[in-house]
């Protein structure tokens, strides 16, 4: 397989959609309007934790323009869920009960009613007069108090679930709790030559995409619903819907948008079943656009979390033992995740003995949502800052003591299954060969260095190639583009049919036009959508070579592609072979239109391996950090093009860097957000960051026909702790609490002076 | 509510419309207007997705109420190509992947040509702290400004 000579895939074509990208033709979320036209305005708590004693809508309901209102009740109870393959399952009870609350509060933004306008300005002031009548609670505001033994209770059915079966208690905050183990911990720690320990507390951070949700939805008197939207998923969309709202899914038309960014935060629904109660009352298409206050306060984050580390060492560099319990809020319903966190925190080396242990914890904040490679940055950060501990102690190269211990093919994964091939080893080479390793550091400079891994998902995809009969083809798919995956796809159709990129039109299709197809995230679009279109474009070929045994009247089997031709094997046949345009122009004749069409079921997918090297100057003065040299190195298993794998190696380490410098959810006591904007939430700009060097590195992955790995999330993995172990270096602290915002810094150096 | 009559002039061409006193010039351009290229990401002139040029000056749609613009002139997105062919650096855009989601992406032509209407030849530094203003989560800021930095290459070759 590695073997294989690829005439298109690892170049670098322009995408399809760029012209009107960087022209402002193309259409986002809030571009959208239909006639006659409706606006939504959400109204949201202002509490952390309140019980909703009346809402009074009548004057609301007075005001000229006014068409419709809606509250809790209006949508439905319901013990739905839908299924994310082998990513568990979203509970749309709470889903519903998140985007319209029905008896409490669970967090300020938590949105209580909705009203739909003749236009934006009315529905704003209709909600002023709505009064809503709050008993306040206290919230829950810190994994502490939820784990307190008179926490506040968010969900008095709440039940702890989990393997082993937990004890039943009375009324808790814990909604699940896994273990993992291997071997005796507690002896190979004993036995260690060297332990060392901490505790690593990273806060609510948001996904930060540019784009604010948005929609319009339009309830037609026939029944048919159809939702406009920016989503990673509008099967997602449509069967979320259908299943909050308790109406049919066949009824249910979704047609993506372009997507202004997503990382897990759009796949959620917060607007769409909203829309379409309003779109249903009213009678006219409904459209409602977050505010960037909105946004923060009530969609994403992803979790704060704690965790708890041991980690034994040999004095020959072997890792022995690992001890963790881990802590993840989970926002206002259950599902951080705890358990990916678990099953990531080790998954870089060959530790024969261990015990971890996860909780997932509802607190009063905003229900989480995936953010690439979800759970896995924060345990990520505690073990890969224990090993930079660990090579200190012991006086190894980090590089070499990651080597040593690295997992390769064959080794048990702490999460269960063998690895296949993988390529943390030829990472790891990769970082010590690389410049930036070698290159001398300036005063008060440190650097760090820091591994980091993901599953990917498989899943579901569908896709069809149109042959048409100009030689010219069609590829359409459900997943929306998020980051440069049409141009990858028209790449796949290109490399198997032989036709330029440029002749290959991709498509992204709404949920009455695309076959079923699972959501763009989980690394898995070029995966496993990628498979699904290799097969249709191959369908495509088998097609024409049986069109070709007809026109030439011999067996099927005496026909062949070679060399992008259709040849006959027939022995003394003169005839010159057929190239693929000639047979597209004579389809009318042969046969009619070629279409071809495949779907899969990707149970596995390729683990995702990478690490980053960072070097961090700290100001001793104002405990200001500033990157000034970053690379990063990754796995694609095959980049099918470069370019865009670079640019989500780049962006996930500038999203790491913000992570874990500057990004921080900040509460009140009571429960308010009170950064919700992005003057205070501080992602980073471009003066803020230098170039982000990335190196490729391909080790096939067995189970894709061209070696494709999933690139878009393991790249979030390693910053947390390269950053940290780069500060470590710049200061001699060691900084286990997130952000490393300067006032933390500038404490921990004061106290390292005074000690 | 009484409404405001404003003649202008947005990417060359005369235009007038109405507004109330609180509108935005974002609100105008794309709810009144129709042109959608200008984003919306906060409203709050923190992320430069509704960057426009007033008087050829970069500011954020979003902060200049819809009334000033009378009797000036705007160039929102699209205005920066010419008919016929990109903005050099919308070209170097395309050519450098400097784009994933693509809702930045306007925001960064207009500050971008603004950048180089007043300084063909930035360094890269000079780059990154002109196009501070507008954020971008996607892309870690690398291939924008390499692309920037091509951009302001290819306009001094052409110019020379």
């Amino acid at each position: 397989m590695s073997a294989r000579q690829f005439t298109h895939i690892g170049t670098r074509p322009v995408r399809h959609d760029g012209a009107d990208k960087v022209t402002g033709r193309a259409n986002f979320g809030a571009d959208f309007a239909l006639p006659g036209m409706l606006h939504g305005a959400v109204l949201r708590s202002p509490h952390g934790h309140a019980r909703i004693l009346s809402i009074d809508t009548s004057t609301a309901a007075a005001l000229p323009g006014v068409k419709a209102i809606v509250t809790g009740r209006d949508f439905p109870k319901t013990d739905s869920k839908v299924w994310l393959g082998g990513e568990g399952a979203l509970d749309l009870g709470d889903m519903g009960d998140n985007l319209m609350a029905r008896d409490k509060v669970l967090y300020d933004g938590h949105a209580v009613a909705a009203v739909a306008a003749t236009s934006l300005a009315v529905a704003r002031e209709a909600l002023t007069h709505i009064t809503v009548v709050y008993e306040t609670l206290e919230p829950a505001m810190s994994l502490a108090r939820a784990l307190a033994d008179d926490a506040p209770i968010l969900h008095t059915d709440l039940k702890t679930s989990g393997q082993p079966a937990p004890e039943s208690g009375g009324p808790t905050n814990v909604a699940a709790r896994m273990e993992l183990s291997r071997g005796d911990v507690e002896q190979a720690l004993a036995d260690a030559d060297v332990v060392v320990e901490g505790e690593f507390q990273t806060p609510m951070v948001h996904q930060g995409y540019i784009e604010p949700h948005a929609c319009v939805a339009r309830h037609g008197t026939d029944g048919r619903v159809v939702v406009w939207c920016p989503t990673q998923g509008p099967f997602l969309v449509r069967d979320a819907c259908a299943g909050i709202l308790g109406i049919d899914a066949a009824t249910i038309r979704v047609i993506p948008s372009e997507i202004g960014g997503g990382f897990g935060g759009k796949i959620p629904v917060y607007l769409e079943p909203v829309a379409i109660v309003l779109s249903q009352k009213s009678g006219r298409p409904v459209k409602i656009v977050m505010d960037r206050d909105e946004v923060f306060r009530a969609t994403g984050p992803t979790s704060g979390s704690r965790v708890v580390m041991q980690l034994g060492a040999m004095r020959d560099g072997r890792l022995v033992a690992a001890k963790a319990s881990m802590w993840y809020e989970a926002g206002a319903y259950p599902g951080s995740p705890s358990g990916a966190a678990a099953m990531c925190a080790l998954a870089c080396y060959t530790i024969p003995n261990f015990f971890i242990e996860s909780f997932d914890v509802v607190v009063n904040k905003p229900k989480v949502a995936a953010y690439r490679a979800p759970g896995s940055p924060m345990s990520t950060f505690a073990t890969e800052s224990l090993v930079d501990e660990v090579a200190r102690r012991l006086e190894r190269d980090p590089i070499d003591l990651r080597l040593q211990n690295a997992v390769s093919e064959g080794d048990q994964a702490p999460y269960g299954p063998k690895y296949g091939p993988i390529g943390l080893k030829a990472i790891l080479d990769a970082v010590r060969e690389h410049p930036h390793w070698t290159a001398p550091l300036g005063t008060h400079q440190g650097r760090g260095v820091a591994c980091g891994f993901w599953f990917n998902a498989g899943m579901n995809s569908s896709a069809t190639v149109a042959l048409d009969t100009d030689g010219s083809a069609t590829v359409v798919t459900g997943n929306p583009d998020i980051g440069g995956t049409r141009v990858a796809q028209a790449m796949m159709v290109s490399e198997e049919l032989g036709i330029p990129v440029e002749r290959v039109r991709p498509v992204v299709a709404d949920t009455d036009t695309a076959g079923y197809t699972d959501l763009t995230a989980g690394s898995r679009t070029c995966y496993a959508t990628g498979m699904a279109i290799i097969n249709a474009a191959q369908d495509v070929k088998e097609q024409l070579r049986l069109r070709a045994a007809k026109v030439w009247d011999v067996e099927p089997d005496q026909v062949a592609w070679e060399d992008g031709h259709v040849r006959s094997l027939v022995e003394g046949d003169e005839r010159p072979p057929l190239t693929l345009n000639e047979l597209a122009a004579t389809l009318a004749k042969t046969g009619g239109p070629v279409v071809g069409s495949a779907s899969v079921n990707a149970r596995m997918a390729g683990p995702a391996f990478a690490a980053n090297i960072c070097d961090i100057d700290v100001d001793l003065e104002t405990g200001r950090s500033t990157v000034v040299r970053y690379t990063a190195i990754q796995d694609a298993g095959k980049a099918v093009h470069p370019s865009f794998v670079e640019g989500q190696m780049q962006g996930g380490a500038a999203q790491g860097i913000g992570w874990a410098l500057n990004e921080a959810y900040l509460y009140d006591d009571d429960g308010r957000l009170q950064n919700p904007g992005f003057l205070d939430y501080r992602m980073p700009v471009a003066s803020d960051l230098p170039m982000i060097d990335t190196v490729i590195v391909e080790v096939a992955n067995p189970s894709h026909p061209y070696g494709v790995r999933g690139v878009g999330e393991v790249p979030i993995v390693p910053p947390l702790a390269a950053v940290a172990n780069a500060v470590r270096g710049a200061t001699g602290v060691r900084f286990t609490e997130l952000p490393m915002s300067p006032p933390r810094v500038l404490a921990g150096i004061e106290s390292l002076e005074s000690a | 509510m009484s409404r405001i009559h404003v003649e202008t002039t947005i990417n060359g061409e005369p235009a007038e419309f109405l507004c109330s006193g609180e509108d935005t010039l974002l609100t105008a351009l794309r709810d009144t207007l129709s042109l959608t290229g200008t984003k919306e990401g906060c409203s709050t002139g923190d992320c430069g997705a509704c960057s426009v040029l007033l008087d050829g000056r970069l500011v954020p749609g979003c902060l200049v109420l819809a009334a000033e613009v009378e009797g000036r002139t705007v160039t929102t997105v699209e205005g920066i190509a010419d008919r016929d062919s990109l903005h050099p650096v919308q070209q170097a855009f395309l050519n450098q992947a400097a784009l994933q989601c693509g809702i930045c992406t306007p925001g960064f032509m207009v500050a971008a040509k603004a950048l180089l209407d007043a300084n063909p030849d930035p360094t890269e530094q000079e780059a990154r702290y002109w196009l501070a203003g507008n954020l971008c989560r996607c892309t870690g800021y690398d291939k924008i400004i390499r692309a920037v930095l091509d951009a302001a290459a290819d306009m001094r070759k052409a110019t020379a």
